[in-house]
């Protein structure tokens, strides 16, 4: 999609991230039907249908320079949002080369990648960045290549190690996540991550999870929807700075949830890396207010049912304790009962 | 997985290097780089012969270098096909077609020390690793065993790069490989691989354990050939089909042919991505993978029909 970008968009202080009417369109809202569990719902991430975030590999939608200036702004604050054990320079190298890659060739207005065997000339033109550097040589960037090129991209990414029939969270750049911490989680195994997640253990997602993606191949990368909400159009939700955003939670009342409450979507996306034999976990995080919400009839509908009918242990892991019964009330009026038609789409 | 998303490559070069072993380079058809790789990976190349082979080699060139791929191939006494065609059928100009590469036997990133162990063509998976290892800063050695020099596959690039880092070992010189001394003297953090024949991956992992190394730090691979065996027949319960299973065919391969689709990585029994549920069985299940434990083995529940087979009256599989 040829997206306008906002630049002066904000996601603090006075929170003038919007969605355009195409923004809206395009969301991924993830309930398929009226009611949500866990699955383990990985799918191969294929290109979808012109115009929706799952095109191509990475979306670059009208916030791109918005939340590229959001993440400088979280790592000025705190360094340590981006991490990277020694033993991951490999697969730091392999990631920048598929975003690059990526994005050179899905935006080609944007972005250009000209390869003169191991020297490499990459151009950011919304970023007005130009930069020749040696594919493989640290000190040819300003930056490490994980830290250069993810400040470069919309959505975090973690990097895991294969070792032991395990997979190591060892390398990350994590600046827009939902109440969790790279540097918490730093040299955890798959399970200890997730360790947190209530009823998935259960139902062995975990399990059949890691065995999934032990085997991720080369060339075949996979994809699944997750949320959880927002108060405020707030990418950094993270533990480090829950004193600026935890309060948020108590100001929602049945009049401003419309405004206030955001549904919080992550487009995952797991990618095998071909030198290091890491992956690459990547995900993107899609806001949008009720408000904006519910111009879409069929998704007002469905978005109240989830909600209403949440299982309660779902409700206190996401964190929606406090809010939940405002936002089910807010919601109610768009909610006619009639039927949804099944799947995603606006329609 | 399954076979979508193949590879075509035109055989650019090949070498006999041993009275046994060939050296094949596999360039993209079309030109352009192929995939990048991590040391230890295999392909699975596709033969389209009288029948269709597809066996799992290892990628034995540097992992950097990617305008061909490289494999060793030896020629199996009891080949049911696939190495006797490689040998006797490709030649240069052949085109064959390979899947992207998967590693299951990559170095540990957080070793202080690598001991690699080779036996004849297990060589191959360090030739690559190799690469990965220079220059990288970690101590490691090579041993390398095998029946006679003239059997020493690629050992005058190994001499060239690795210096005394390489021990040879040559069993006509009545040369054995000092297992026990050398396992037992290593620092703490060094992680063994083993690739070579069925009894020196054995000895290898038993001597390790004894000398008190953790699981954890000893890797080993072996692609096993599907075995020849009696034909049998399978059921297939969710596809309703009935499937004849020849001696020198495999069950993954018998399954195939019927049409039916089951997702592999391997064909080796080493991945465990066939793994099948058996749901009947009477008479008993010939397993030849190294994925399931001896006790799974013995529940005779579930099956890897890359490499193992049945024999009785009457078996059913969840396909």
């Amino acid at each position: 999609m040829s997206a306008v970008f906002k630049p002066d968009e904000t996601f603090r202080g006075d929170f003038t991230y919007r969605n355009s009417p195409e923004a809206i369109r395009r969301f991924p809202l993830p309930f398929p039907e009226d009611a949500y569990m866990y699955s383990v719902n990985i799918e191969p991430h294929l290109p979808g249908p012109a115009g929706s975030v799952t095109e191509f590999a990475f979306d670059v939608d009208e916030h791109y320079v918005a939340e590229c200036r959001e993440r400088a702004l979280v790592l000025a604050a705190e360094p340590l949002r981006y991490q990277a054990l020694p033993h991951m320079m490999s697969s730091q190298w392999d990631c920048l080369e598929l975003i690059m890659e990526s994005l050179a060739r899905d935006y080609p207005a944007h972005f250009s990648l000209a390869k003169r065997g191991n020297r490499w000339h990459w151009i950011n033109r919304p970023l007005q960045i130009d930069q020749q550097f040696t594919f493989g040589d640290t000190a040819s960037l300003p930056r490490e290549p994980l830290e250069y090129i993810t400040r470069q991209a919309q959505g975090d990414f973690v990097v895991m190690d294969q070792r032991e029939g395990d997979l190591w969270t060892e390398a990350g750049m994590v600046t827009t996540q939902a109440d969790w911490s790279l540097d918490f989680d730093m040299g955890m195994t798959f399970k200890e991550w997730h360790g947190p997640v209530p009823l998935a253990h259960e139902l062995q997602v975990f399990d059949r999870a890691l065995k999934f993606l032990l085997n991720l191949r080369l060339g075949q990368p996979v994809r699944r929807l997750n949320w959880t909400m927002t108060i405020n159009p707030r990418l950094d939700t993270s533990p480090e700075n829950y004193p600026f955003w935890g309060t948020d939670r108590a100001t929602v009342t049945a009049d401003n949830a419309g405004e206030r409450v955001h549904l919080r979507v992550e487009l995952q996306g797991l990618w095998r890396l071909p030198r290091s034999n890491a992956i690459v976990f990547g995900i993107r995080c899609y806001l949008i207010s009720l408000r904006e919400l519910v111009t879409v009839p069929k998704w007002a509908r469905r978005v109240h049912r989830v909600l209403r009918d949440l299982h309660p242990a779902l409700v206190d892991y996401k964190g929606l304790t406090r809010y939940r019964d405002a936002a089910v009330a807010w919601l109610a009026p768009y909610d006619d009962g009639s039927p949804t038609t099944p799947g995603t789409s606006p329609e | 997985m399954s076979d979508a998303q193949t590879l075509a490559v035109e055989v650019v070069g090949i070498e006999q290097v041993t009275p046994l072993i060939k050296h094949f380079k596999l360039a993209p058809v079309g030109g352009g780089d192929l995939p990048a790789f991590s040391g230890g990976s295999h392909i699975i190349v596709v033969m389209q012969g009288d029948r269709v082979h597809k066996n799992p080699y290892s990628l034995l060139s540097a992992p950097h270098e990617l305008q061909t791929y490289e494999i060793g191939v030896r020629r199996m006494e009891e080949s049911r096909g696939g190495s006797h065609y490689m040998h006797d059928a490709v030649v240069v100009g052949s085109r064959l077609e390979i899947a992207h590469p998967v590693n299951l036997f990559g170095l540990d990133k957080i070793a202080r020390k690598h001991v690699l162990i080779a036996g004849g063509i297990g060589i191959t998976p360090f030739l690559a690793q190799l690469e990965d290892l220079h220059g990288g800063g970690v101590p490691y050695e090579l041993h390398y065993s095998v029946r006679s020099p003239e059997h020493a596959a690629f050992l005058g690039r190994l001499r060239a790069r690795e210096g005394e880092r390489l021990h040879m070992y040559y069993d006509s010189e009545a040369q054995s490989i000092p297992f026990e001394s050398m396992l037992a003297s290593q620092p703490l953090g060094t992680h063994v691989y083993v690739c070579g024949p069925a009894g020196m991956i054995k000895h290898v992992i038993a001597t390790a354990q004894a000398c008190g190394w953790p699981d954890s730090h000893i890797h080993w691979e072996q692609f096993s050939a599907p075995p020849v065996g009696d034909a049998f027949e399978v059921f297939l319960a969710r596809s309703n089909l009935k499937v004849h299973v020849p001696p020198d065919q495999s069950l993954l391969e018998s399954i195939e042919a019927a049409g039916v689709e089951v997702q592999y990585l391997c064909r080796g029994g080493v991945c465990g991505f066939c793994h099948t549920r058996v749901l009947e069985l009477d008479g008993e299940l010939i397993h030849n993978d190294h994925f399931l434990s001896d006790a799974d083995k013995a529940k005779g529940k579930s099956i890897m029909p890359c490499v193992s087979r049945a024999h009785g009256r009457r078996l059913v599989l969840d396909l």
